[in-house]
């Protein structure tokens, strides 16, 4: 004979200062039992004001901005913004400048997505091992910034129309070694996390989102290619010369947490191959226009401007606007990790507890993009 | 089948659990007695005899020394490195500067090698604490006066005492990165291993004229 339990709803406060909660986010969720049947995603505790900020800095001092937006793909910041600036500005980017921010900016996606699936899985309860495993490898592409551009987080390191230097000769010979030896380390992150029983019971079937729901939502990046939708900026509408390398694009089917983190980790390995592309394709020139052409102080005619990226995440998208000054008018980014965060309510209702963060670990956002 | 993933992973935590740790120990790394009398200089035997004492604590992990590990030599550094023979206290810096934290006051009556009469720098503070290291500052110089340093190690116990005077910038170790400054490439210059850069001609991006041309310059077209 089985007794019926009566239980009620408890409305649970999380963050925002949460370890789990990557960044300073706040959700109000409401738990009956293990189960969550409410969600009420708080967030702006990380908010700075970088979109006003850009309005009183000239066009190159805004790239400082930008770096401090998504910390973990500063690269793909900048190379997003560039994008818009030379499009508003008319500027001709130099040819060698536009490879090395290829190449500077697939490396950022590297480890953009080391970070992402080091996290997945320590929010899995994985404590450490496997986080650090992957914090290792980011290390090494950490030190070829250090290299390129002085900086390993902030690097600030294109300038419109290419980048501000030259890499050092020392550079080619350091990337090629973390080249080789970045595919058995992911390799290894296959052995160890993809086939893993465990993980597989814990992500398998969780947070499903449908191809529809995220189209609805202009939901882009990894999370939709996770359910099968074949959306990839670089392919679709190629910005800079992603029109002469090849690389394919990881589909996954199910939509689940695990399809998420198995896109990211085939993403890695497609990452370099486009690198080694780049760098068989790159030839000696200028890597920024002259100083007449694109002086410091640019001026760009009256208009706007939208250019956008496939970031790590997602789409990343600037529009600037331009009353012809030395500073934009108006400066508007289209941030992934905020967007793809609106399906937060859809992902986590019906879940367990013990889920909640990996569904959310799983979107893969950076508080400092949301709130910018 | 279940349990072969889990054996897989074990085998590739097995096999890194056998290397030795990548993590490097900042600022100090613990040596035991065959360090410590590395570092002293001696055999482990003649440490254990001249300095008992130093043996039983390296003995007991006590015993630890700096670690000093180089950055790349465009690291944008903390302090600031800056010639002033080379400065005309022109501002571009502080101009460029996306939060405005340089502050300048020049008067007249300076001296300049080169050009004779110049404006003096009275001022020239860099507000360390608030500063995100960017370098724009140092690629806006025209005359390659202000350069990054190469070194980090720089916190203080208030926040005044972040401020970067003019004095302390004339007295600072010149140890300028390579940071925006090809010429430092092209020389295969490395604060890291070469350290103080001091004439103020070499860190130039242009050569240093010859007196021949600068008495066409200044004398002859007068």
């Amino acid at each position: 004979m089985t007794t019926q339990v009566r239980t009620e709803p408890i409305t649970v406060n999380l963050g925002p200062q949460h370890p789990s909660t990557h960044g300073v986010f706040r959700m109000r969720v409401t738990f009956d039992g293990e189960e969550i049947i409410d969600v009420e995603p708080i967030f702006g505790y990380l908010h700075r004001g970088s979109e006003k900020l850009a309005e009183e800095r000239t066009y190159v001092q805004v790239v400082t901005l930008t770096d401090r937006m998504d910390y973990v793909g500063s690269m793909l910041n900048n190379q997003a913004y560039m994008l818009a600036v030379e499009k508003l500005g008319n500027v001709e980017p130099a040819p060698r400048g536009v490879w090395l921010r290829m190449i500077a900016s697939e490396l950022q996606r590297i480890a953009s997505h080391l970070v992402a699936v080091g996290f997945l899985i320590q929010d899995l309860g994985a404590w450490g091992t496997p986080l650090i495993y992957t914090m290792r490898e980011r290390e090494k592409i950490l030190d070829l910034f250090e290299m390129l551009c002085g900086a390993r987080i902030t690097n600030s390191y294109l300038r419109p129309g290419g980048v501000f230097m030259d890499a050092p000769a020392e550079f080619w010979p350091a990337m090629n070694a973390v080249l080789d030896e970045l595919p058995p380390r992911i390799d290894d992150l296959d052995d160890l996390l993809t086939d893993n029983d465990i993980i597989f019971s814990r992500t398998k079937g969780v947070s499903v989102l449908t191809p529809e729901q995220m189209l609805d939502a202009s939901i882009t990046g990894p999370m939709l290619r996770a359910a099968g939708v074949d959306w990839d900026l670089r392919h679709r509408d190629p910005y800079d010369y992603y029109d002469q390398v090849t690389f394919e694009r990881p589909l996954h089917t199910a939509g689940d947490n695990f399809a998420r983190y198995w896109v990211r980790v085939q993403e890695m390995r497609e990452s370099i191959k486009i690198i080694r592309q780049c760098e068989k394709l790159i030839e000696p020139g200028p890597v920024r226009p002259e100083h007449d052409d694109v002086p410091w102080l640019l001026r760009p005619p009256i208009g706007d401007a939208y250019a956008a990226i496939e970031h790590s995440k997602g789409e990343l998208g600037f529009y600037l606007v331009s009353d012809g000054s030395i500073s934009p008018y108006r400066c508007h980014v289209r941030a992934p990790s905020l967007i793809n965060l609106t399906l937060l309510r859809e992902m986590l209702v019906g879940e367990l507890l013990a889920d909640m963060f990996v569904s959310f670990g799983s979107v893969d956002i950076n508080m400092g993009e949301v709130d910018r | 089948m279940i349990g072969l993933g889990l054996l897989k992973a074990m085998r590739v935590t097995l096999r890194n659990a056998l290397k030795a740790p990548f993590t490097i120990q900042y600022p100090d790394r613990k040596v035991g007695i065959v360090g410590a009398a590395k570092e002293e200089g001696k055999s482990p035997i003649g440490l254990v005899a001249t300095q008992p004492v130093t043996a039983a604590k390296a003995a007991m992990s006590m015993y630890s020394v700096p670690v000093n590990i180089p950055q790349n030599r465009r690291f944008r550094g903390n302090e600031f490195t800056w010639y002033e023979d080379r400065c005309t206290g022109c501002a571009s810096c502080a101009k460029y500067c996306p939060l405005g934290i340089i502050e300048i006051v020049t008067s007249p009556g300076g001296f300049d090698v080169q050009e004779g009469e110049s404006y003096a720098i009275d001022v020239f503070d860099i507000d360390i604490g608030r500063c995100m290291f960017c370098g724009l500052c140092v690629e806006a110089c025209p005359y390659d006066a202000l350069h990054m340093g190469s070194h980090f190690e720089r916190s203080k116990y208030e926040r005044d005492a972040l401020v970067i005077p003019v004095d302390e910038l004339r007295q600072a170790l010149k140890e300028p990165s390579s940071w925006f400054r090809p010429q430092f490439e092209e020389r295969d210059y490395d604060p890291f291993r070469d350290g103080a850069e001091d004439d103020h001609y070499k860190v130039g991006r242009h050569e240093k004229p010859s007196d021949e041309t600068l008495d066409e310059r200044w004398v002859e077209e007068r």
